[in-house]
């Protein structure tokens, strides 16, 4: 039995706006096992971010709440953790790449400082031992050392993105959230990029929970990916379930559907009708019924239990109907 | 074999931006043409011009060489008074649906206000039937008529987009990067919209992206931008089958594709970045990322040359 490096139970985030309350995540489980790729594949809305901010307890005090559920991380519940704990778990046991490299870093600090801010706080080095660390850093992203001391600005798009990844797995974290790590940058980029986590993947042994709206990227580099859908995890399962298993939940299908294929011919594009739901105000039973080509009388009353084979769960009435018809 | 026209050409256009440093040569030298009634895709990523080139064409950036021939008669040289007139017949969708609609106008505004600047229609009522008629066709419901644009989602936004720049009922449409701000469902809603529209009005595209999937779909003729400079050019079909330029293979294999891939698959990235499009010495631009540069490929510029019947590159591997 492999160790669960992240246990999600039932964890419900609300946020509170303007009287209005926005359900951003609505009962999610998950878990991943250490050294474990996830993908964590949705549109805008869908509370991708949400979920990474939540795991690190950094929602916005104001509006942002959890409601409910656990976080299990290591075997400790994140969620009643003070904030002196979180403080030693973000950048050292947890981080995340942001999704704007560009403005994820400081802009009168060098980056040479920025990757040292992390060692300094986490890791009890001497100067100069900081110092070959951040030089290590650099060598494995790829940057020349010699670059250390200049600022982000004198960096392109790319080099900053490798930047904020030095940063992130500066402390050897247990477990990496990277929230859309490729999406600013250009396909040539992006393939370099992807090409040096995979290879830092095998180096480090991190875990990583990838975020992401693109099914390319999550093929490529992800163990088992997660589809999300209006605040709840629709589908799970290992890459080979979601896209060469024999079925999936009719939003994933939508999902491949939408996607231009460089591989096909086909002319006209399969989208799914419709719009994500307004989280202030989530549709009865399922919700993707509105959408959804499937639907049945069921669906729009109740929502759907997970049906499961073999650790690939799918949350829809179609499948645990054809199942208890067999 | 039907006998196409070109709708719009360009003949070796700059355009180049002056910068404390030199000049930015955006667009370097463009030839391109587009027959009525297809889609012309251009493709590169961010910083090769390919925006420029867009807005150079419709002239809302004067270029400053070269020319530019739409249905036979340059735009260049006319007064621009004078030459709105043309400029009817010539739009553009533009890529941020939330930047390009005015937050103070509503719906219906927004699509009225070129029909108006034109005189399009002589009597309010039948403007107002139009208005109506571009909303049914784009998919827009009739009780967002009197909505901001703040009320909508990016989808709808773009909708609008379209429609405003379908008012004027125009020949030809620049998409500068129209999908590239939205989700994929959405995305796939809008291209499949675009296509219909094509079908039923006969227009004629240049579609700008930097997305090679999306160009796959939607063009007849693919062209391929590197700093500024058109580095491939041929048919859709022939560019995803048998690409022949070093950085057009790169692309392709820079792609991530929704499949699983068989394990122990290495794909074969490019290194390097852009090079700086400050004054560039002659040769080939690619040459600093290239992995076949040879002596060849610097201190001389590489011409566009024609390889195979339809099918023009950029390269000296291809020099007899």
């Amino acid at each position: 039995m492999q160790e669960k490096l992240l246990d999600i139970k039932n964890l419900e985030v609300i946020y509170s706006a303007d009287r209005q309350t926005v359900h951003a995540i609505n009962t999610i489980s998950l878990s991943m096992n250490k050294g474990e790729t996830l993908g964590l594949v949705g549109e805008t809305g869908a509370g991708k971010t949400t979920l990474a901010l939540t795991l690190l307890r950094l929602l916005p005090k104001q509006n942002g709440r959890i409601i409910g559920g656990e976080v299990l991380f290591q075997g400790h519940d994140l969620i009643k953790a003070t904030e002196a704990d979180m403080r030693l778990v973000r950048g050292s046991q947890i981080s995340m790449i942001f999704q704007d490299p560009m403005s994820s870093l400081n802009p009168v600090l060098t980056v040479g400082e920025q990757i040292a801010e992390a060692i300094r706080l986490h890791m009890n080095l001497a100067k100069d031992q900081i110092e070959n660390r951040v030089e290590e850093m650099l060598r494995l992203v790829g940057i020349m050392e010699s670059r250390k001391n200049d600022y982000p600005h004198q960096f392109s798009g790319g080099m900053k993105q490798r930047v904020v990844i030095a940063i992130a797995l500066a402390c050897e974290p247990d477990l990496l959230l990277a929230d859309e790590p490729t999406t600013a940058l250009d396909v040539t980029i992006q393939a370099q990029i992807l090409d040096m986590m995979q290879e830092l993947k095998e180096k480090v042994n991190t875990s990583i929970l990838l975020i992401t709206h693109d099914l390319g990227v999550v093929a490529e580099f992800c163990d088992t990916v997660a589809i999300m859908y209006a605040g709840e995890i629709v589908e799970y399962g290992t890459a080979q379930d979601i896209y060469d298993g024999e079925f999936n939940h009719p939003y994933t299908e939508g999902l491949f559907g939408s996607i231009p294929d460089i591989h096909s011919n086909a002319n006209r594009l399969n989208p799914i009708e419709g719009l994500m739901p307004d989280p202030t105000n989530l549709p009865s039973g399922c919700k993707f019924h509105p959408r959804c080509p499937k639907c049945m009388e069921i669906c729009k009353s109740t929502a759907p239990a997970v049906y499961e084979k073999d650790n690939h769960k799918i949350q829809c009435h179609f499948y645990a109907q054809s199942e208890k018809r067999e | 074999m039907q006998v196409l026209t070109p709708l719009l050409e360009t003949k070796n256009l700059k355009k180049y931006f002056p910068t404390p440093s030199g000049r930015i040569h955006a667009v370097d030298g463009i030839s391109l043409s587009i027959s009525k009634g297809q889609t012309l895709g251009v493709v590169g990523e961010s910083g090769c011009g390919k925006s420029t080139l867009g807005r150079t064409v419709l002239r809302l950036l004067e270029p400053d060489a070269g020319e530019i021939l739409f249905e036979g008669e340059s735009i260049l040289g006319v007064d621009k008074r004078l030459a709105r007139k043309k400029f009817k017949d010539m739009q553009i969708i533009f890529q941020d649906p939330y930047a390009s609609l005015n937050p103070r106008m509503t719906l219906s505004d927004i699509i009225l206000e070129p029909m108006k600047i034109n005189k399009f229609l002589p009597t309010n009522k039948e403007l107002d039937d139009r208005v109506n008629e571009l909303m049914e066709i784009v998919g827009l419901a009739p009780r967002l008529y009197n909505a901001y644009p703040h009320e909508l989602d990016g989808g709808r936004r773009q909708r609008v987009g379209v429609a405003r720049a379908l008012a004027l009922m125009p020949k030809f449409i620049v998409c500068d990067e129209p999908v590239s701000a939205l989700d994929v469902s959405i995305q796939a809603q809008i291209l499949n919209l675009m296509m219909d529209l094509q079908d039923k009005m006969d227009l004629t595209y240049m579609f700008i992206t930097h997305n090679l999937s999306v160009v796959k779909h939607i063009s007849d003729q693919i062209m391929v931008m590197y700093l500024g400079q058109c580095i491939e050019l041929t048919s859709s079909d022939e560019l995803f089958k048998n690409p022949l330029h070093p950085y057009t293979k790169a692309l392709l294999d820079a792609i991530p594709i929704p499949r699983l891939r068989s394990p122990g698959f290495k794909r074969k990235s490019i290194q390097g970045e852009l090079t700086s499009p400050i004054d560039p010495p002659p040769g080939c631009r690619f040459a600093a990322r290239c992995p076949y540069v040879t002596e060849a490929c610097e201190g001389r510029d590489i011409p566009l040359r024609e390889v195979e019947v339809n099918h023009k590159v950029a390269c000296v591997l291809f020099d007899k």
